[in-house]
């Protein structure tokens, strides 16, 4: 990991210094640590990067003569997390919303993400137990040393609930004690409003006024936090900070840097990440028009050229022959190995196991076994990856998208061999991340023809098909499920999950192992809030094929259809209402509250339209449990979604409009995959390239939606993820309410037409 | 040497003839607001205006502009001075990740101009070439009817 060395700080203006917040306010806080060096705290990555005047309170506020801007450890790529962030931090302030202004955090291990390796703590979500939330604390020790500075898992919420809202609140106390000190007055008798500090007499001094006065206040150690009923900001629908930007094309992303002489990159890619290039043949690409370079990188040949077209169009001319990891098996020789290693030898783990599955099973009746599979999956951001950069003596800059700027910070030393203080890693808005954005793969590449070109500005673009042909994949995946009903109730389900380990593929290439089973595989199957009496949920483990990585809600992605499906057949065929099957088995109180809450929106059970049909679908992913009904209909061009309606449990709801984007968001991304997503291998490649391959939900296959947001989860949880996963099992189940067909692959596609 | 009219202003590009329009708005002259998204007119995220009429400036060579006005995101308004799209945009807070709103913002003022209080059958025939992976499109849906009514209000018509 990266040393924040520090810069020797001279100048009055660079005053800040306040580390305190991950040491004694967290502490003070609430959150108790048990090893001393985890509270050491780590540098204030502003330190570095302040000018003359400019005030650093804590890492997360910076004040200066312009006002106040709110530093984000998150980063922002679509989902909102930026504005809810700054929202925490302004609600403490007394900051006016139209005042607030952010910036991305540079890398730094104080940014880390507290919540990320939450999910691994070994116990479910829902489990409340002081043993599953000490094991969830301790999560935090290695979180806080590795120091994972990563935006997803649906945490940037969760994780600066009270971060965040804790560096709002010492920053005011900093601000008042600067206003005592300044005015004689005791700071109980002190206010703050509007972004200032409100005197007895009325008189205001502004923040921007009193920042180098507050950096030298010592801060106390206990901090009290507004209550909710006093909040002004959060608990309501804010106009995203980013939003003025991204409606008039002023918004920037990394694809729209531009620097002086900066030259335009596109590489001729290999069959897929990792392939190592053995020899290449650039003689019909580096003599036309506006090419000006041709430099073989890792994974691929790069062009520069004047614009980013003529880089592509020489990119295109280039032959090239690369060794690769291994021979890819095409899809169908896959699904065959998967059912061919169903056996011990490739179990990874059994996470569940209540009752004696195989004891209910022996001579029961009415059980039914069933098989289920899903493809690999792009992620197909609309922005393809990119990246631009520029080795100057002694110095390097990357302006990147990126869900890990760490992970890129280490990239540029390792490639460069410069130092962290030297190396200035830009995060820019995200034309969508989804998962995609956690690896390094692009800014290697951005980095390695930076330096080859030292001393001039380059900007990579993958073109479409490079970002579909290469990415790191959604698994391919299969279940097979054996269900059993008596008495009209879920009786018995045993649950057997295979795909390759997507957790190992994705830390192998940080260079990381991980110790023991891929939760990943059961991801949203061992932990779901079903009171089965017989319930065993177990993961297989088949060999990596393609690169795997991280894809909106992971493992839950495949697991909520294998499962939700299963749930489905298992009501149909015990001849019960498949909402009353679902809520008979569950006792988790916020589970049966949103599958309650979306049959009224839906009307189910209610009269339909003739030709008309519902499908329920359940899933309780990253904490969240979310449900959604989807109404379809038969049309002359096929299934037509009509409406679809979504309840979700965030515990506490910080911004309703945008929770309601990201539910809607997330279900629509589900349904892409349902209807189309499909990433195939034939002949050693992935076939798929642009979206003529590998399509998106379109406005006119857009059903009408409508989210209901409830609040009776214990703990504050992210939701960028969990409106995903119910998406298929709903459609799929519609599908079968309609037709009578059950399909148990997907893309449904592939068996029914859609409009 | 060939002279673009964009956005009112005129531009001198020595770029080849089959460059995309697009890779000469963006690279070659700087407007960064029109984004690439897949080059084969596929997605619509680098949708702009060649005489009023939305074109897909991927697949567009700049061989086939003549003396047309070009219109980019950037030249439909402004954040001081914004469209009636872009404030139904911000009304609406369509947008989340925001890549692919340029484009939808362009394809929406040409329907506009040809049909000025559009059915929801006439918007999704008009913006079905608009990809958005977020899902944003009821809400884009929402922030197009709204502005069709608060342009039915103006007492003239807005030009680009």
């Amino acid at each position: 990991m990266a040393k924040q060395d520090k810069k020797p700080r001279s100048t009055i203006g660079k005053i800040a210094r306040r580390t305190f917040l991950i040491g004694s306010v967290a502490v003070a806080g609430g959150a108790a640590f048990g090893v001393w060096r985890y509270k050491t705290p780590y540098g204030n990555p502003l330190d570095d990067g302040l000018t003359e005047g400019e005030a650093a309170l804590t890492p997360y506020v910076k004040i200066d003569a312009g006002g106040v801007t709110i530093i984000t450890p998150r980063a922002e790529m679509g989902q909102g997390a930026q504005t809810t962030l700054a929202a925490l931090v302004a609600e403490e302030l007394d900051m006016p919303w139209a005042d607030v202004k952010i910036e991305h955090g540079p890398p730094s291990k104080a940014y880390y993400n507290a919540a990320l390796l939450e999910e691994m703590s070994g116990y479910p979500s829902i489990d409340n137990s002081s043993k599953a939330a000490r094991a969830r604390g301790l999560t935090q020790i290695p979180a806080k040393f590795i120091a994972l500075q990563v935006t997803g898992g649906s945490t940037s919420v969760a994780d600066g609930y009270e971060k965040m809202r804790l560096a709002g609140a010492a920053a005011r106390r900093a601000l008042v004690a600067a206003a005592a000190g300044r005015s004689g007055i005791d700071a109980a008798e002190l206010t703050t409003r509007g972004g200032a500090v409100i005197l007895p007499s009325g008189a205001a001094i502004a923040y921007a006024d009193l920042a180098m006065e507050a950096a030298k206040i010592k801060l106390p150690k206990a901090l009290e936090l507004k209550p909710k009923s006093d909040w002004k900001l959060l608990g309501k629908s804010l106009p995203r900070l980013d939003m003025i930007g991204k409606a008039t094309g002023t918004a920037e992303y990394s694809l729209d840097v531009r620097l002086p002489n900066m030259l335009y990159a596109a590489v001729k890619m290999g069959p897929m990440i990792g392939a190592k290039l053995r020899r290449h043949d650039a003689s019909a690409a580096k003599d036309m028009p506006g090419v000006k370079g041709i430099i073989p990188i890792s994974g691929g040949v790069a062009v520069l050229a004047r614009n980013s077209w003529a880089a592509m169009q020489a990119a295109g001319e280039i032959t090239a022959e690369f060794d690769v990891p291994e021979t890819l098996p095409s899809s169908e020789a896959q699904f065959a190995a998967f059912a061919d290693n169903f056996n011990v030898d490739h179990l990874d783990s059994t996470k569940r196991n209540d009752g004696d599955v195989e004891a209910a099973f022996n001579g029961g009746d009415g059980v039914i076994e069933r098989e289920y599979r899903v493809p690999y999956l792009a992620h197909a951001t609309m922005e393809p990856m990119n990246a631009a950069a520029h080795l100057q003596d002694g110095q390097f800059d990357v302006w990147i998208g990126t869900q890990s700027p760490l992970s890129v910070q280490q990239a540029a030393e390792k490639i460069t061999g410069l130092g962290a203080e030297n190396i200035h890693v830009h995060t820019m808005l995200m034309g969508g991340g989804f998962g995609r954005r956690t690896e390094t793969d692009y800014a290697v590449q951005a980095i390695e023809i930076a330096k080859a070109v030292k001393g001039t500005p380059i900007k990579l673009t993958w073109s479409r098909e490079n970002d579909t042909r290469c990415d790191v994949y959604r698994p391919m995946a299969m279940a097979r499920l054996k269900g059993q009903v008596k008495d009209g109730k879920a009786h018995a389900l045993d649950g057997q999950f295979m795909c390759a380990s997507t957790m190992s593929s994705a830390m192998s290439r940080q260079g990381m192992p991980v110790p023991g089973a891929d939760s990943s595989t059961v991801q949203a199957a061992w932990d779901q809030p079903f009171d089965i009496p017989h319930y065993r949920i177990r993961g297989y483990h088949s060999p990596q094929q393609l690169p795997l990585g991280y894809w909106r809600s992971v493992g839950a992605s495949q697991n909520a259809f294998f499962h939700d499906s299963m749930m489905d057949e298992m009501a149909h065929d015990a001849g019960i209402d498949p909402l009353e099957f679902r809520l008979q088995s569950i006792t988790h109180m916020p589970s049966r509250k949103v599958m309650e809450r979306v049959a009224e929106m839906s009307n189910w059970g209610g009269n339909l339209p003739s030709g008309h049909a519902r499908g329920l679908g359940f899933c309780l992913s990253f904490g969240v449990p979310s449900a959604q009904v989807i109404e379809i209909t038969q049309s002359g061009e096929g299934i037509k979604l009509i409406r679809a309606c979504a309840a979700v449990d965030v515990g506490t709801a910080l911004d309703p409009r945008n929770i309601e984007a990201q539910v809607f968001g997330g279900m629509s991304f589900g349904l892409t995959a349902a209807i189309m997503g499909e990433i195939t291998v034939e002949n050693g490649a992935v076939v798929q390239g642009n979206f003529d391959e590998y399509d998106s939900l379109r406005m006119y296959q857009a059903p009408a939606f409508e989210v209901a947001i409830l609040e009776n989860e214990p703990h504050i949880r992210g939701i960028g993820e969990p409106g995903t996963p119910p998406a298929a099992p709903a459609l799929a189940n519609a599908v079968f309410a309609l037709t009578g067909q059950r399909i148990r692959e997907l893309p449904l596609g592939k068996s029914v037409d859609f409009a | 040497m060939k002279t673009l009219k964009i956005n009112g202003q005129e531009f001198q590009t020595d770029a080849d003839d089959d460059t995309p329009l697009l890779w000469v708005i963006r690279d070659e002259i700087g407007l960064t607001g029109t984004k690439f998204g897949c080059g084969i007119a596929m997605c619509g995220a680098c949708t702009v205006h060649v005489d009023g009429a939305a074109v897909r400036s991927c697949s567009y060579p700049l061989g086939a502009i003549d003396n047309e006005a070009i219109t980019t995101i950037e030249g439909l308004g402004t954040p001081d001075a914004l469209h009636t799209l872009q404030a139904a945009w911000i009304d609406h807070q369509v947008a989340q990740c925001g890549y692919c709103q340029s484009g939808q913002i362009m394809s929406a003022a040409a329907l506009l101009k040809d049909i000025p209080n559009p059915t929801d059958d006439e918007i999704d025939a008009a913006m079905s070439g608009n990809l958005c992976r977020c899902g944003t499109y009821p809400r884009i849906r929402a922030a197009i009817h709204a502005a069709a009514k608060v342009a039915a209000l103006k007492p003239s018509g807005e030009g680009e």
